[in-house]
């Protein structure tokens, strides 16, 4: 308990260093000014959602080979913390987009990518919640998740193929990155990993207490 | 058919258990069966039997425990015939075809022969180009105990084989049966209730709740086995 | 090999079935043939017009057809249990899926080249020439399609609201196939009816990843 208590604790303060960091420590970029701060969470956020969905394809796979139910609630405790971290990209991208372009919404490749990657990972949630027998949801969307994440690598390159050869409007990165701000945007990352390792520990061991409660509720049945 | 000499093979089922999902289907059953034993196998809807038969024919796989078959040569699984409740027929397709798919599938020796020879003894052969969507519930599972045969299986099982059949079908049934007891098929069959179908057996095996709770085997009579106050 | 015989023979079941019926394909084209129409109401249907979106309003009613009509593959398969009679009968569970999306590639194929005559009539757009080169686009498209749609079929079979689950899990899979088949057949529409191998090669990858995956892991999704 009091582990976590701590983990929690060290998680927040890291993040508000990196918050800090991205407002005054980085410097103002020169094109854009202070909307390109936005940067320093929807980049970080969509290596970590991808960071997220690799656990849990992880999960799955060992799952399907040993059949542990433990990987199982990896699986699906990472792909939610995925699909949230994935949710942050898409709404900081048109937040950045509007004042710094003028367009809500460029099919730029990355952002398109990750919007296809959460349409994935949603089907993914929306199929657990449509089997009822435990074991088979484990199975079946254990399966499904491998799919997901193989699909992955394909949907990026594919995506980014075809931007390549239609011609685009706008790009989303903030091009040459000065040395502070590179420093600043490590900073965040490693933060927002450390965020997404705790909330995927909670909820695996949310995921524990559940088919705990469930056996002993069989046992009683059972009686 | 020839008498099975050398094919006996008994069923043992060693601390089986399970579960679907919060559903206890099987208790830690322990139960075998002995080459050549006829079995009826009863209990209530839900009892475990459709479950018990499964595993045998390895469709499901138990939580826990294991199954293995006696007489058999080590590391062989002998020949097993399944009747299933559903039948697995395939509707649009003809008698034959359905045979014939399977015993391509079995790799049959001589499948044209064995095939034709099968059907002449369901006495489906002048139904054989029909679909089996034509077909009555009896001349269905006549035709799907003819395709658990394509094997000369060495042990047959049936779930709930008399359902839905006429008292004709059901007399053919019980010939069909007692035919493959007394060459010396293994067969395990799961029954609602005394009738002429379980008086072919040589045992009788109550299941309740996933559970064995009564055995001819153990010195119950035949009509504890069967007895029950509710009405299925 | 066993494998080998086993989808073969069940190859030949697959087909004969179908043909027997034409269910399936009756209801693919004519469903592809409404979306086609529909879509052509919501642009101006000039030649030129044609070819910028054809290619794409074509895979798209492929891609919508096929995550309707893929869905009995495995359902049909429930209905008198025969799956449990296939289990018992084949030697290794991959021949019921490699059987059921060869199938389904054919099936696919013959509904796409069809609708794809149709197409050629409606916009004004000359399709024989290209006709081979087509075919191939297709051909691979088509693989990619059957071999997800059919896996996603036994996913989704054994889960409630199925007719709309399948749709959700395999359009989004697909995307790697709709982009590349929609530009090479664009490609090919063009004047210079060019085979596109850089997209190509990826409905090639495709195919191969997700083949091997299902291979790998198609047994598990067919187990109680």
């Amino acid at each position: 308990m009091t582990r976590t208590v701590v983990y929690t604790l060290l998680v927040c303060v890291l993040m508000g260093v990196s918050a800090y960091a991205a407002f005054y420590v980085a410097p103002t970029e020169a094109t854009m000014g202070l909307v390109q701060r936005i940067f320093y969470l929807h980049a970080p956020s969509g290596m970590t959602s991808l960071a997220a969905f690799l656990v849990s394809f992880v999960g799955s796979v060992m799952f399907l080979l040993t059949r542990k139910p433990r990987w199982d609630w990896l699986a699906v405790s990472s792909a939610e913390v995925g699909v949230a971290f994935c949710t942050v990209v898409l709404l900081t991208g048109p937040i950045w987009a509007h004042p710094a372009w003028g367009v809500w919404w460029a099919w730029d490749a990355r952002l398109t990518s990750t919007l296809v990657l959460w349409l994935l990972y949603v089907a993914f949630l929306i199929l657990r919640t449509m089997i009822e027998d435990a074991d088979r949801r484990a199975v079946v969307s254990a399966f499904f998740g491998v799919f997901a994440f193989l699909d992955v690598p394909l949907v990026y390159g594919s995506i980014w193929w075809w931007r390549t050869q239609h011609p685009q409007p706008v790009v989303f990165t903030s091009a040459a990155l000065d040395p502070m701000m590179r420093k600043v945007f490590y900073l965040s990352w490693l933060s927002l990993m450390c965020l997404m390792a705790q909330l995927i520990r909670q909820r695996y061991e949310l995921e524990a207490s559940r088919e705990e409660l469930r056996a002993l509720e069989q046992e009683l049945e059972a009686r | 058919m020839s008498q099975r000499v050398g094919q006996l093979a008994g069923i043992k089922f060693s601390k089986i258990e399970k579960q679907f999902g919060k559903l206890y289907a099987l208790r830690r059953l322990d139960f075998d069966v002995a080459p050549g034993e006829c079995v009826a196998l009863t209990g209530r809807n839900g009892s475990g039997k459709t479950t018990l038969l499964r595993i045998a024919t390895r469709l499901t796989r138990p939580t826990r425990g294991e199954v293995t078959f006696t007489g058999a040569a080590p590391g062989e699984t002998p020949a097993i015939g399944y009747v299933s409740h559903a039948l697995m027929l395939y509707e649009e397709l003809t008698a034959a075809e359905n045979l014939l798919l399977f015993a391509k599938l079995l790799e049959v020796p001589n499948l044209a022969a064995r095939a034709a020879q099968l059907l002449e003894a369901a006495n489906l052969t002048s139904r054989a180009s029909s679909l089996v969507r034509t077909f009555s519930r009896g001349m269905k599972q006549r035709l799907a105990i003819a395709r658990a045969l394509l094997q000369e299986p060495s042990i047959l099982l049936l779930d709930e084989p008399a359902t839905g059949l006429d008292t004709e079908s059901a007399a053919r049934l019980v010939n069909t049966i007692r035919q493959l007891r007394d060459e010396g098929c293994t067969i395990v069959m799961s029954v609602h209730g005394e009738s002429e179908l379980s008086r072919l057996a040589t045992r009788a095996v109550r299941l309740d709740a996933g559970a064995l709770i009564a055995d001819t085997r153990d010195g119950a009579t035949f009509q504890n086995v069967f007895a029950t106050g509710e009405v299925s | 090999m066993k494998l080998l015989s086993d989808t073969t023979v069940l190859l030949q079941k697959e087909l004969q079935a179908e043909f027997r019926s034409h269910e399936l394909l009756t209801t693919a084209s004519i469903f592809i043939l409404i979306v086609i129409v529909l879509f052509s109401f919501t642009f101006d249907p000039t030649s030129a017009e044609s070819k910028q979106f054809g290619p794409g309003l074509l895979w798209l009613a492929f891609l919508f057809s096929a995550s309707l009509m893929l869905q009995p593959s495995f359902l049909k398969e429930r209905t008198n249990d025969t799956l449990s009679a296939l289990r018992l009968a084949v030697g290794d569970p991959f021949a019921i899926f490699l059987a059921k999306l060869c199938a389904n590639t054919v099936f696919l194929l013959i509904t796409q080249l069809l609708l794809l005559l149709v197409f050629g009539v409606f916009f004004n757009v000359s399709v024989l020439p290209i006709f081979p080169k087509l075919a191939l686009v297709f051909f691979l498209g088509s693989l990619g399609i059957s071999t997800t749609g059919t896996a996603l079929s036994a996913v989704s079979s054994q889960a409630r609201m199925r007719e709309v689950l399948l749709p959700i899990l395999l359009l989004p899979l697909l995307v790697p196939v709709l982009i590349p088949s929609a530009e090479a057949t664009r490609a090919l529409f063009e004047p210079e009816h060019a085979l596109r191998w850089d997209w190509l090669g990826i409905l090639i990858a495709f195919d191969v990843v997700f083949l091997t995956a299902l291979w790998l892991f198609g047994e598990y999704l067919l187990e109680e």
